[in-house]
């Protein structure tokens, strides 16, 4: 079966988001249409002030079966984090 | 000879042709509601039916302000009778199929989006104020019409064939949104509103331009079904669809929730 429209990934900039976020996912014949579906799908409560839609299929993704070499090997590395400074107080919240 | 109207009377005439317009297409456009061909459309159709709904609280609104007290939008929309309303004959016609519901939304975007382009400049603040707000709502509906109508038009052959019939049965009815009347006289007189009859070169121009992308043909009859806009003989169709957006109130009169 051909019917089917090919599936996209829905990004949104919220009103006072810094990035788009993903928010889900629609179908649609092409891009315009997404934008136009994402559109009427997700902003229609004032989410958003700009979208982006990509094709699933052009995502690559990680595989969950390899999250123990690509994600365990950080979770000994406190050093990577930035908790060794001694931030003065004039700077204030960061 | 008819007496002439008074400006008043004729105000309200033209905001209940306004109203009235967006009500009952808004109407018809809900009733898609749960049933289109995939979840985004659905939600999409739902979208621009509340945003007709809302443009009629703003027309029939200031009617029942024109009308004078004891008068609501409410009371305009779900106490009148068929042959109290003012709306063209294209937008009571049932949906058909989504094709024929889509073909009947852009041939009155395409006129709604050129007419609030000139209510605008509207010598009535209020009249403008509502073609300001309303106007992006229709820039958008007008948008997403005129993409399906090309998208199904120059689709499939079933596709191409059902959008052809839809225009086929759609088109005689485009030409009542041109007739101008002496309601129209006198709003032209005021400067409130256009004379309908000197909106149709702009659409004619944007209509063929889109139905040739779609590669559809337009009609050469320039026959027009009326009675609408004048109150004069609605459809048969209008009276049912009456019998169920208004029998809460008719059943429940006066009930809020």
């Amino acid at each position: 079966m051909k019917n089917e429209w090919p599936l996209w990934e829905v990004f949104i900039r919220g009103q006072h988001g810094m990035s788009h976020r993903h928010v889900g996912s629609l179908h649609a014949p092409d891009a315009e249409m997404a934008i136009k579906n994402a559109r009427d799908v997700y902003t229609r409560r004032n989410e958003g002030v700009s979208i982006w839609v990509v094709e699933a299929n052009h995502i690559a993704a990680s595989s969950p079966s390899d999250k123990g070499p690509l994600y365990e090997p950080s979770e000994s590395k406190v050093y990577r984090h930035p908790t060794f400074f001694d931030i003065p107080e004039e700077v204030g919240a960061m | 000879m008819n007496a002439p109207l008074a400006k008043e009377e004729a105000f309200l005439q033209f905001l209940l042709r306004m109203g009235d317009n967006t009500l009952i297409l808004g109407h018809r456009v809900s009733e898609w509601c749960g049933h289109a061909p995939v979840l985004e459309e659905d939600i999409a159709l739902a979208n621009t039916a509340l945003d007709m709904i809302g443009q009629t609280q703003m027309w029939l609104g200031l009617a029942a302000e024109v009308h004078g007290p004891g008068k609501s939008a409410d009371d305009l929309a779900f106490l009148r009778d068929a042959w109290d309303f003012r709306n063209v004959l294209l937008v009571e016609v049932p949906n058909g199929d989504f094709g024929r519901t889509l073909m009947r939304q852009f041939l009155f975007d395409a006129w709604h989006s050129i007419q609030l382009g000139r209510l605008m400049k509207s010598s009535d603040e209020r009249v403008a104020a509502i073609a300001e707000k309303a106007s992006k709502e229709v820039a958008y509906h007008l948008e997403r019409s005129a993409d399906t109508v090309v998208g199904l038009g120059d689709g499939t052959e079933e596709s191409h064939r059902r959008m052809q019939e839809a225009l086929d049965y759609l088109w005689p009815y485009a030409g009542e949104m041109f007739q101008s009347d002496d309601v129209d006289a006198e709003m032209v007189k005021a400067g409130i509103a256009p004379d309908p009859a000197s909106l149709r070169e702009e659409y004619d121009v944007l209509v063929s331009r889109i139905l040739n992308e779609a590669t559809l043909t337009i009609p050469e009859s320039r026959f027009a079904h009326k009675g609408g806009r004048t109150g004069a003989m609605h459809t048969e169709h209008l009276g049912h669809l009456l019998t169920q957006m208004q029998w809460l109130q008719r059943a429940y009169p006066g009930a809020k929730w």
